[in-house]
């Protein structure tokens, strides 16, 4: 009976390793394609490139037109996200009865759970009607809409995490305070956040990854036209909305134009790592000199 | 006094802050019943897609989704809780432990349009002789890869909140460590699995990037045959649908969509709901 | 010490045979530091030995050794011997599951299956393949156990609706009914009232005429009215456990040798 406890051990390790292999996978396919993209493109003209126009004849590679896009709509979408999933964190952990936090607690969850799809639905067809009524040069398919509401979809995990951080603060440090006869207000921005610092600042970042790899909303709201451009009133298109025009037309499999979206995809995989990590370094930081 | 209006202030910024999300979700709701519901119709659920957005339906979405639901939990379900359980009774501290839980950790960051091109790369195109290429096959292989870390972490958690005493009770009758895990642990904690489970699953079922990457089409007009060619066959899902006749310049098309939505979240929230009832009924409590 | 002349004492006399389990040069560490250190003890067959002794000092880490639950402990490291039945359980072809179905063990806090009553204690008998009449065993253990006549109507009840001491005896069942001789019992009463806690005791003097009985308890009236052999176990200067003396009950309790374990009995500390 030995060997058989052994052999059930061996298949459930083996089942726990697929995460790694899922992680070398993905590493390994990012590689693989955009190593053979390089060898046609150099990495210089990627990266220095101002067109993105790789269906084109002439073709440019700049990939800096499609990040210029994700880097807009996510400053965007924290606009929104950051103050307001800080303030409901804020509300959640020092204000609000414990009543008050099972309600609203679980209905954050809900804003969470959405499909990103009919998040996209109401940005294009709600949001930006909306703003047209407030500014008339907005055009059919813009950054800020699917922003603004990039920033909603991201809220609940910023508030989530933040609200995590606040209450890792000793109760110690607030009683403190309070008994040198400060209000909540002076309590909460003196000596709360500043405590919090790291574990919010974790979150925040937490949300920027989460931006970063969003596509559904900007590929239905932002455009499908790659533009250099911060303004947030036109067409454009982000990283992943290009990685889903090329999955939805004709590119043969194989082709430079097919590789295209694996090195993009290498770009956004590469950038949402390095976020991920400095978010969960800034994290560990707080647990480590909780006071 | 200054403070105290600044304190009132402040308080109501907080509370506002909290509210907007609500508020948001509640306009964006009645929004889409508003655009949607007047579309709704068994003639709807039952239909083809079609040119004419008037007699457009989503029945191959429904049962793309719906089979794309039952093949991933058939792969995803075994392994993430085989995989919960490994980490959880039998690992040891060391490297290749250490190493399995960052892997983790790190997969549920990743972008899932990421796990789109593992999948396009892998299952469509390297395993297209197993899985018929861009099939419903290959979508329920990828989409178990993206759901696989939530269902550790949760079958992780069920299992860790059954009490040590249980196992002490256990091993000391002379049982070995397979029989605790199978006939003591694993009935305790599968309410708690099963519910991660389900939870797990109603992320998958809103997923769209990944499958547009893969090659989920955007305009099926059949369903798949009903024999296990099926697993070979082109699919399309529900969001992939929705997001179709989004992009459709024509209005109707966009109640269409709206319409669609709604089937979406009720789906949704059955499952939601589902996986709560279930852990409130059927969870073991220890005094 | 009047009350230990009013409490009757145990009526088995010594017993020569050979002891069932015989400790040698015993030795565990937890993680760097070591927490007992040379015990040689021998148990007795079909008698009840007391292990007693300040807490923290090593008594639960003993028994536990004599089952190898130890090794469910990461960071516990075992030197030494325990011979049962004359041979070292700690030998590397040892059956540790074997072990653990002749060795039984009672916790402190009774951890019944959240199953029911026949099921906690027909589960063990399942996983070793059992064959035969499992309705004949669950009765018979439970018969053992002082508990049939309270439960028989209700055996498929879940066993967490049992009271406190229901559940103990519950516990002693189910190590009965998978083969055990031997039953390691750690403060098996202290977390019951004082009555269950006699019945408990009851129960124990009664099983040990066919059974080796083995109770840790800090409760030193209850070492005294129920074991026939004591044993002390305390801290040296370097906080390592050490078998201070052991002996017969009567004889620990009437006349130590040593004077630690005469300010312990006499509660000068401890």
């Amino acid at each position: 009976m030995k060997w058989r406890e052994k052999a059930i051990e061996g298949i459930f390790a083996l089942c726990a390793s697929i995460s790694i292999f899922t992680t070398l996978g993905v590493i390994a396919i990012l590689l693989f394609e955009s190593i053979a993209f390089f060898r046609k493109v150099p990495i210089i003209r990627f990266l220095t490139e101002t067109q993105w126009t790789p269906l084109f004849a002439k073709k440019h590679f700049g990939i800096i037109v499609l990040g210029s896009a994700t880097f807009l709509t996510t400053v965007i979408a924290m606009a929104v996200a950051l103050p307001l999933g800080l303030m409901a964190a804020v509300y959640m952990s020092e204000y609000a009865s414990e009543r008050a936090r099972r309600i609203l607690k679980p209905c954050l969850e809900i804003l969470a759970g959405i499909p990103t799809v009919v998040y996209g639905y109401f940005a294009l067809l709600f949001v930006t009607p909306l703003l047209k009524k407030v500014i008339p040069s907005i055009s059919g398919f813009n950054a800020l809409s699917a922003g603004i509401v990039m920033g909603i979809m991201i809220l609940p995990t910023v508030a989530s995490l933040s609200e995590d951080a606040l209450y890792a603060v000793p109760r110690s440090l607030r009683e403190g305070a309070y008994a040198l006869g400060a209000s909540t207000r002076q309590v909460v921005t003196g000596v709360v956040i500043p405590a919090a610092f790291s574990g919010i600042m974790a979150s925040f970042i937490l949300g920027v990854s989460r931006a970063l790899g969003e596509t559904m909303i900007v590929a239905i709201a932002a455009g499908q036209t790659p533009r250099l451009t911060l303004n947030p009133l036109v067409p454009i298109e982000t990283m992943t909305a290009y990685i889903v025009q090329v999955s939805l037309g004709d590119v043969p499999t194989g082709s430079l134009e097919f590789r295209t979206i694996f090195a993009v995809g290498l770009t956004l995989f590469v950038i949402n790592m390095t976020f991920n990590v400095l978010s969960y370094w800034l994290a560990s930081r707080q647990r480590r000199f909780k006071l | 006094m200054k403070e105290r209006w600044l304190e009132r202030l402040f308080k109501a910024l907080t509370f506002i802050s909290t509210i907007i999300g609500l508020l948001v979700l509640v306009i964006l709701l009645i929004d889409v019943l508003k655009d949607g519901l007047p579309r709704l119709s068994w003639k709807f659920i039952t239909s083809f897609p079609s040119r004419n957005p008037d007699e457009a339906g989503i029945l191959p979405a429904l049962v793309g989704s719906a089979m794309l639901l039952i093949l991933t939990a058939l792969f995803a379900f075994p392994i993430g809780v085989a995989a919960g359980i490994y980490l959880e009774e039998y690992a040891s501290d060391n490297l290749f432990t250490r190493l399995i839980e960052i892997n983790i950790a790190n997969l549920a960051g990743i972008p899932s349009i990421i796990y789109g091109l593992l999948g396009l790369e892998i299952f469509v195109r390297a395993l297209r002789g197993i899985t018929g290429g861009r099939s419903i096959f290959s979508g329920a292989l990828t989409m178990s890869l993206l759901v696989l870390p939530i269902i550790i972490v949760s079958s992780r958690e069920a299992i860790r909140a059954v009490p040590r005493s249980i196992r002490e009770a256990g091993y000391a009758l002379g049982a070995t460590k397979w029989q605790v895990v199978r006939d003591q642990i694993l009935p305790v904690a599968m309410p708690g699995i099963l519910t991660g489970t389900i939870l797990a699953l109603s992320r998958a079922i809103g997923e769209t990037a990944p499958l547009i990457t893969i090659g989920a089409l955007a305009y099926i007009a059949f369903l798949p045959p009903l024999s296990l060619k099926a697993l070979q066959s082109p699919f399309t899902v529900l969001p992939i649908q929705i997001f179709n006749w989004v992009s459709r310049p024509q209005e109707a098309f966009h109640a269409n969509a709206a319409a669609a939505i709604i089937v979406l979240l009720v789906l949704l929230l059955s499952m939601n709901a589902a996986a709560i009832y279930l852990r409130n009924r059927f969870q073991v409590r220890f005094e | 010490m009047s009350w230990l002349q009013k409490m009757p004492l145990p009526d088995l006399p010594d017993n020569p045979e050979e002891p069932i389990i015989k400790i040698r040069n015993l030795n565990v560490w937890y993680g760097n530091r070591l927490v007992l250190g040379d015990i040689n003890l021998d148990i007795p067959r079909n008698r009840i030995t007391a292990i007693i002794g300040p807490s923290g000092c090593g008594k639960s880490t003993l028994i536990r050794c004599l089952n190898r639950m130890n090794d469910l402990i990461p960071n516990a490291r075992v030197e030494g011997q325990v011979l049962f039945d004359g041979k070292n359980i700690y030998s590397s072809d040892v059956d540790v599951t074997e072990i653990r179905r002749r060795i039984g063990m009672v916790f402190q806090k009774p951890n019944p299956f959240p199953k029911s009553i026949y099921e906690n204690i027909a589960w063990g008998l399942r996983i070793r393949g059992f064959k035969g009449n499992l309705d004949e065993v669950v009765e018979r253990a439970l018969r053992q156990a002082a508990l049939w006549d309270e439960v028989k109507d209700k055996l498929h009840a879940n066993a967490l609706t049992l009271s406190g001491g229901q559940q103990q005896r519950l516990c002693i069942a189910r190590a009965l009914a998978v083969g055990s001789e031997v039953l390691l019992l750690d403060e098996p009463a202290s977390a019951l009232d004082p009555i269950s806690a006699l019945k408990i005791e009851e129960l124990l003097r009664e099983l040990s005429r066919d059974y080796t009985i083995v109770i840790v308890t800090h409760n030193m009236q209850q070492a005294a009215r129920v074991s026939h052999y004591t044993a002390f176990i305390m801290w040296d200067d370097n906080r390592v456990g050490r078998l201070i003396e052991y002996g017969l009950t009567r004889d620990i309790f009437t006349n130590p040798k040593d004077k630690r374990t005469e300010d312990y009995i006499t509660g000068r500390f401890g």
